[in-house]
């Protein structure tokens, strides 16, 4: 649909958020106590956070959860029998004032779990999924959308885009059919759009992602890998943080005769990954597995997913416990 | 120059070592292992107090021990580790030259093993003071509201293992998490199977940690998971009288006996 | 409700086959009906095994797509969830996910002579393409099978050994390590690659189709390439470890491809292009 602007005062915007957790789940961010911001379900507005720069972890759980089972069975020996998920009881979730980084990782998590056969418990999430997002009026050193092709306002993923003016009200960008639902329910609180201009923070572009892809096409040998990930210590914090890590463990868990399988996040970075039965292992020591990463996010993807898998949101740089700093790699990557 | 860099400078031009690790300020400022191998290049070390990450962990790194003999830039806490690892055979002596520094900040002159020990025998090897208060403040706690505490703590927890990771006695190529027959510790990352997974690290490590708090520093969520091997630092010290990262000989206090061991905590 | 594509199919072990001390051969058969009437594959698929409760394993599909009404599985005991399939017995239910993956292109080899090599556990996902070649006989020109393992001991599908050694229209050689052999052995002894070398068989019109440890490979291709065979004439199944299956879970990504999507069947060609990383 054509984008429609409008405006909602700050006290307006209170009103909707009440109106919206009243009938479903809304997944807001919150400062927590050791000031790290975190999603939570339904927190008072009083709570909710409009000024991160970035929660720790990416919002990616409300599609991918860490942890999702897949089906349950009873294991009679001779006479199991498996239950199916009843995928028709995912709730309806309003993810609200994720910004525009993240709300770009859906159409990634798609080309990874919809480009052949399509994943229900993805695609049912997703659908169930309305997105008030909310573009950055502020940024930090890690930060790097501009890079990726995308914008600290890019509309892309958002139901409806929310951007903060100088006055403290925000504009109202309805985006889609979903996000006008929300709109046409509360006509009162989305007035005529003025002439105020919304506060956008600045991004530095600091590579271009077209010349990375290039030149890892080549760069599979180059010594870069293991001069640059000497210090990695090969734990999953940048994959568990990321809104676009998408590779996920298969497990069952049971107790006696009752169990279920279940997948969950996993990370390329761990030597385990993708260790065979016989003990030989094709990525065997951590630069090859940190190659991995940057390979198939910025290569093998846009290569065979057509998009890149990447958005610039800069948590794995700031979760990682020894600076792997991705922009910083991108950069010198690009002019090795 | 910094004596740092002018002594990393000496070591590699004169090949007695191959790499020295150190730290480095990275493009944002935070401060960052270094693995300086072209002695030109020493300039970029640096140390100041926020040069707080273990480095002790990557002397057992396959791609580290892989360039040659190793110089390391080593704090208190890194020349315990170092210690440990020779004691447990993870890392050999004479492979290693440490450039020592003091609880000021100082370069110290660590000519071998004996000098080391001797240094970190008179140095203070309880907990760090912030930790201890915290651990005192806990353990006032009654057993209900630590369990809340915890519970709420490593509810948190999407186990990435950046605690493992980087802590230089988890050294493990596999870890019993990772054992699957049978399976320990559950794979996903719920309350239980976290509580689970950060009770049979801190059991691992007790009487071996270091008290470097490198696990809690790691962790991405801030959950402060070294408080729970400090706390067992602690008992063991009050059990055995032994602080861990002592002296090259050392035989873990959890896998020793002695006769006149305490046994006053076994049920 | 939706699809689940998780959601494996109830197959009851039909048969059992101890094929050494700790390689197991399962016929499974479908619990519904319907589920086996809807059920094709071809050969060089393979599927996802499960025991409940232990989780999911990766084997190809041992037996061949002209055996209808079951489907055959060949493993050996090495973790959780093999271990809990060698416990399991005639009668017991256990899930099957598949078939996944592409297929060894056998019509394109009409007319054409087959060079199977295989060494150890490697021949059961190649058992597959090599019964179903047979079935159909008379398309193929010569078929040869060298297949080598450690020991006399270590030889799976032992009947189905004496059964290609005594069909005149299938040339068999088998080989042991040396020092695997027992007094009656029969066969060659030595490594794969030197039988292979010393069988004196032709590249022309051939196709080979290869599969075993790396270290077995290592030592064949060259002896492969002395032989004149081309690189897309030489055909390999990758074992890359898996969970999915379809291409999401991302464990078995080697460069752009997924081994569980464009694979597991390469030629030779098709490898040299991509990382290392199998």
């Amino acid at each position: 649909m054509e984008t429609i602007k409008k405006l909602i005062r700050k006290q307006s915007l209170e009103k909707l958020y009440s109106t919206l957790s009243a009938s479903r789940k809304v997944y807001a961010p919150v400062v927590a106590a050791d000031k790290r911001v975190e999603y939570k379900y339904n927190p008072a507005y009083a709570e909710v956070t409009f000024e991160h720069i970035q929660s720790t972890l990416s919002v990616k759980n409300v599609v991918f959860p860490k942890v999702e089972n897949l089906m349950y069975y009873t294991n009679n020996k001779v006479d199991s029998t498996i239950t199916d998920i009843d995928l028709t009881k995912i709730p309806e979730v309003v993810l609200w004032g994720s910004h525009p980084c993240d709300n770009s990782a859906y159409d990634v998590l798609k080309s990874i779990f919809c480009w052949d056969i399509k994943d229900e418990f993805f695609a049912k999430r997703l659908e169930k999924l309305v997105v008030i997002g909310l573009a950055c009026h502020q940024s930090d050193a890690y930060c790097f959308c501009t890079s990726v092709g995308l914008t600290p306002n890019s509309t892309k993923g958002s139901d409806i885009l929310l951007s903060k003016t100088k006055s403290g009200d925000y504009i109202a960008e309805i985006l889609t059919e979903k996000g006008n639902a929300i709109a046409t329910a509360s006509p009162d609180l989305f007035e005529n759009a003025n002439n105020e201009e919304a506060v956008i923070t600045e991004v530095k572009q600091t590579f271009y992602h077209e010349q990375v892809t290039e030149k890892l096409k080549t760069a599979f040998e180059h010594p870069f890998w293991v001069a640059n990930s000497l210090r990695c210590i090969g734990c999953g914090a940048c994959a568990y943080v990321c809104p676009t890590c998408a590779c996920f463990d298969i497990q069952d868990e049971a107790k006696g005769k009752e169990g279920r399988r279940y997948r969950s996040w996993d990370s390329c970075g761990f030597g385990l990954f993708t260790l065979h039965t016989s003990g030989h292992n094709p990525r065997e020591v951590q630069s090859q597995r940190w190659r991995q990463r940057i390979m198939h996010k910025f290569s093998y993807m846009p290569d065979r997913n057509k998009s890149l898998g990447c958005v610039g949101c800069g948590r794995c740089s700031r979760g990682c416990p020894v600076d792997m700093n991705i922009s910083e790699q991108l950069q010198a990557l690009q002019n090795i | 120059m910094s004596n740092i860099a002018a002594k990393a400078k000496e070591l590699l031009e004169s090949k007695a070592v191959q790499v020295v690790i150190g730290y480095e300020a990275g493009p944002t400022g935070v401060v960052r292992p270094a693995f300086v191998t072209d002695p030109a290049k020493t300039d970029s070390l640096i140390y100041n107090e926020n040069c707080l990450q273990n480095l002790a962990m990557y002397l057992t790194k396959h791609e580290v021990k892989h360039l040659g003999k190793m110089g390391i830039v080593a704090t208190l806490p890194v020349m315990r580790s170092i210690m440990m690892l020779i004691s447990e055979q993870q890392v050999v002596a004479e492979n290693i030259v440490v450039l020592g520094i003091s609880d000021d900040g100082k370069l110290l002159d660590i000519a071998d093993m004996n000098v080391m020990k001797a240094h970190i025998e008179k140095s203070n090897l309880g907990n760090p003071t912030k930790d201890q208060e915290k651990l005192a403040e806990l353990n006032k706690l009654s057993l209900e509201e630590k369990f809340k505490f915890w519970e709420q703590e490593l509810s948190k927890c999407i186990k990435c293992y950046a605690c493992r990771q980087s802590c230089p006695m988890c050294y493990c190529i596999r870890c019993s998490t990772d054992c699957n027959q049978p399976q320990w510790i559950p794979v996903q990352a719920n309350t239980q199977g976290n509580i689970d997974w950060h009770i049979l690290r801190a059991m691992h490590l007790a009487g071996r940690c270091i008290s470097c708090g490198e696990c809690g520093r790691a962790c991405p969520l801030n959950i402060p998971c070294h408080l729970l091997t400090m706390q067992l630092s602690d008992q063991t010290y009050n059990y055995f009288k032994v602080h861990a990262g002592t002296s090259v000989d050392m035989k873990s206090v959890m896998s020793t006996f002695e006769p006149n061991d305490k046994e006053s905590f076994i049920i | 409700m939706c699809e689940n594509i998780y959601k494996p199919y109830l197959m009851v072990i039909d048969q059992i086959v101890d094929e050494t001390a700790d390689v197991k051969t399962f016929r499974l058969k479908f619990k519904n009906q319907e589920d086996a009437d809807k059920f094709t594959f071809k050969a060089g698929q393979f599927g996802e095994y499960s025991i409940f409760g232990e989780g999911e394993s990766t084997f190809c599909i041992a037996s061949a797509p002209t055996r209808k009404e079951y489907i055959e599985c060949t493993f050996r005991k090495a973790g959780r969830v093999t271990n809990a399939l060698a416990n399991a017995e005639v009668g017991d239910t256990v899930g099957f996910r598949g078939p996944y993956g592409n297929t060894f292109p056998i019509e394109q080899w009409e007319g054409k002579n087959l060079l199977y090599i295989a060494g150890g556990i490697a021949l059961p996902p190649m058992r597959c393409v090599i019964w179903n070649t047979i079935d159909l006989r008379e398309k193929y020109k010569d078929i040869t099978i060298v297949y080598g393992a450690r020991s006399v001991a270590d030889l799976v599908y032992k009947h189905e050994l004496k059964e290609w050694e005594e069909r005149p229209d299938i040339k068999l050689i088998t080989t042991v390590d040396p020092g695997g052999q027992t007094p009656e052995w029969k066969g060659e002894i030595g490594f794969v690659p030197t039988v292979l070398e010393k069988a004196g068989l032709t590249s022309a019109n051939t196709i080979a189709i290869l599969c075993g440890p790396p270290v077995m490979i290592k030592f064949t291709m060259p002896v492969l390439k002395n032989m004149g065979f081309e690189d897309k004439d030489i055909f390999t199944t990758l074992e890359n470890r898996m969970k999915c299956g379809f291409g999401k879970c991302g464990r078995c990504n080697v460069g752009k491809l997924f081994v569980c999507k464009d694979g597991p069947v390469f030629t030779y060609e098709e490898m040299k292009v991509l990382p290392a990383e199998y």
